[in-house]
């Protein structure tokens, strides 16, 4: 096999996913593709590396510092959402309900995976709490184990601040079957229930 | 080809990692089969109807499937989710911490009923317990796993602990008369009364030892001397400690 083939089908198969077939299968789709669409993908992954960077408000990956979200003037800067992933950001923006900020943590607790407190952007949220502009922090974290104590922790660390701190409603998905749920989600359901 | 060899157990989920695009690896600790990892298939799709039934800390009956490399998890459903702790930032903290020195002290495949049952029992016990269900825990964990510490002869040369100020010993595994100090590497000193808790939390049931009194400064001398024990045995350092302590100090406090 040719050098800059195995090198390639090499450096792909580094991808998350891609296993050796697929890299190959990868590599020749590619050698039969024009140059042209080759020079746009590769052109395109280097401009992912150089221009990608963190909002310096809330820490979603973006290409404009601040991010499109936290410079956007008709948002409500006195909410903010605090998610695990920038692809939650993405999700929430879906719904075009929701009109405050973002914050991204990226991660959640988890000691047994190696991630505490110190290793998410847990000191740049409290950061935003100064001054008194932030009157909700609506804490978005998977309804898990991680997810929950990620969000108790925080509640413990924003309270005394004096801003309003909310949890997402957990409980059954739209779609899903009652039949089917785990205790711990009909529990949450039951005890979020509102008026009919 | 062979169909798949289905079987069933019940389990505890002592850890979850991502792996491909849906699907969820997890290590479960059962009665009869000790640790074992399996792959929940598609479980973290929005969809999934076994999401909620494998997280972290919940027991469930699985139905497994062997693989040539990993068993699959065919079905699952939560029996108990210790719904208790997971509103509980300390007991969570606790949780935490017991499942990690579980994964650490066993290895794969091995049955251990008793540890599984004491995992179990001390689930239950969360909140309430506090740090006594914990040193408990870890006392026993130690039983089950034949690193039962000596509590009553000195390990170095076997005469019978006799009422004073002793010392513990990791390194020999129990206790060390003060004649014998520098025959161990890795000592500690061991008040009498710490000496009595070690040896109830031991021998006791858990009944007697949630109804000891003990003063802060004696608990945090067991704590301790069970902590260098514990990290001595396992040679490398229990990531969910800083985080248990961290939030049982009452901390975070925001800056």
């Amino acid at each position: 096999m040719a050098a800059p083939i195995a090198r390639l089908i090499d450096e792909l198969h580094k991808l998350p996913g891609i296993g050796p077939k697929t890299a190959q299968r990868l590599t020749y789709h590619l050698i039969r593709m024009p140059q042209e669409e080759a020079r746009t993908l590769a052109e395109a992954i280097l401009a992912v590396k150089e221009k990608v960077t963190f909002c310096s408000t809330c820490q979603n990956i973006t290409d404009v510092n601040p991010c499109m979200v936290c410079a956007a003037q008709d948002r409500d800067k006195g909410l903010i959402c605090v998610v695990e992933e920038p692809l939650d950001v993405m999700a929430l923006e879906r719904t075009r309900a929701y009109k405050g900020l973002y914050h991204v943590l990226h991660g959640v607790i988890s000691p047994i995976n190696g991630t505490g407190p110190d290793d998410l952007k847990i000191g740049e949220l409290l950061g935003r709490m100064k001054g008194s502009v932030v009157h909700e922090v609506i804490l978005a974290m998977n309804p898990n184990l991680e997810g929950e104590a990620t969000a108790m922790y925080l509640h413990r660390l924003l309270s005394p601040l004096g801003v309003k701190v909310t949890r997402l409603a957990r409980g059954l998905p739209v779609g899903g079957d009652l039949e089917y749920a785990d205790a711990m989600t009909l529990t949450r359901a039951l005890e979020g229930r509102r008026e009919a | 080809m062979a169909a798949p060899r289905l079987y069933k157990t019940e389990g505890i989920v002592l850890r979850r990692s991502d792996m491909g695009e849906a699907d969820l690896l997890l290590t479960l600790y059962t009665p009869f089969y000790g640790k074992l990892r399996a792959v929940a298939r598609g479980a973290r799709r929005p969809n999934s109807k076994m999401a909620g039934h494998v997280d972290f800390l919940a027991r469930s009956l699985f139905l497994l499937a062997r693989g040539q490399n990993l068993d699959t998890v065919s079905q699952a459903e939560c029996v108990e989710p210790f719904a208790a702790l997971r509103d509980d930032l300390e007991a969570v903290g606790r949780a935490l911490y017991m499942a990690e020195i579980l994964d650490r002290f066993t290895p794969d495949g091995a049955e251990n009923r008793p540890l599984y049952e004491l995992l179990v029992e001390t689930l239950r016990r969360l909140p309430a317990g506090g740090d006594m269900a914990v040193r408990f825990f870890e006392v026993q964990t130690l039983v089950f796993s034949g690193f039962r510490p000596d509590l009553h002869t000195c390990v170095e040369c076997s005469d019978a602990v006799a009422p004073g100020h002793h010392l513990f010993s990791a390194s020999g595994g129990g206790v060390l008369c003060p004649r014998c100090k520098d025959q161990e590497p890795v000592v500690r000193p061991l008040s009498l009364n710490a000496l009595k808790v070690l040896r109830l939390l031991d021998r006791g049931g858990y009944a007697e030892a949630s109804r000891l009194r003990v003063s802060a400064d004696l608990a945090g001398e067991v704590e301790q001397a069970l902590r260098q024990y514990i990290w001595y045995l396992l040679e490398r350092e229990v990531k969910a400690i800083s985080f248990m302590d961290r939030v049982r100090r009452g901390e975070p406090d925001p800056a």
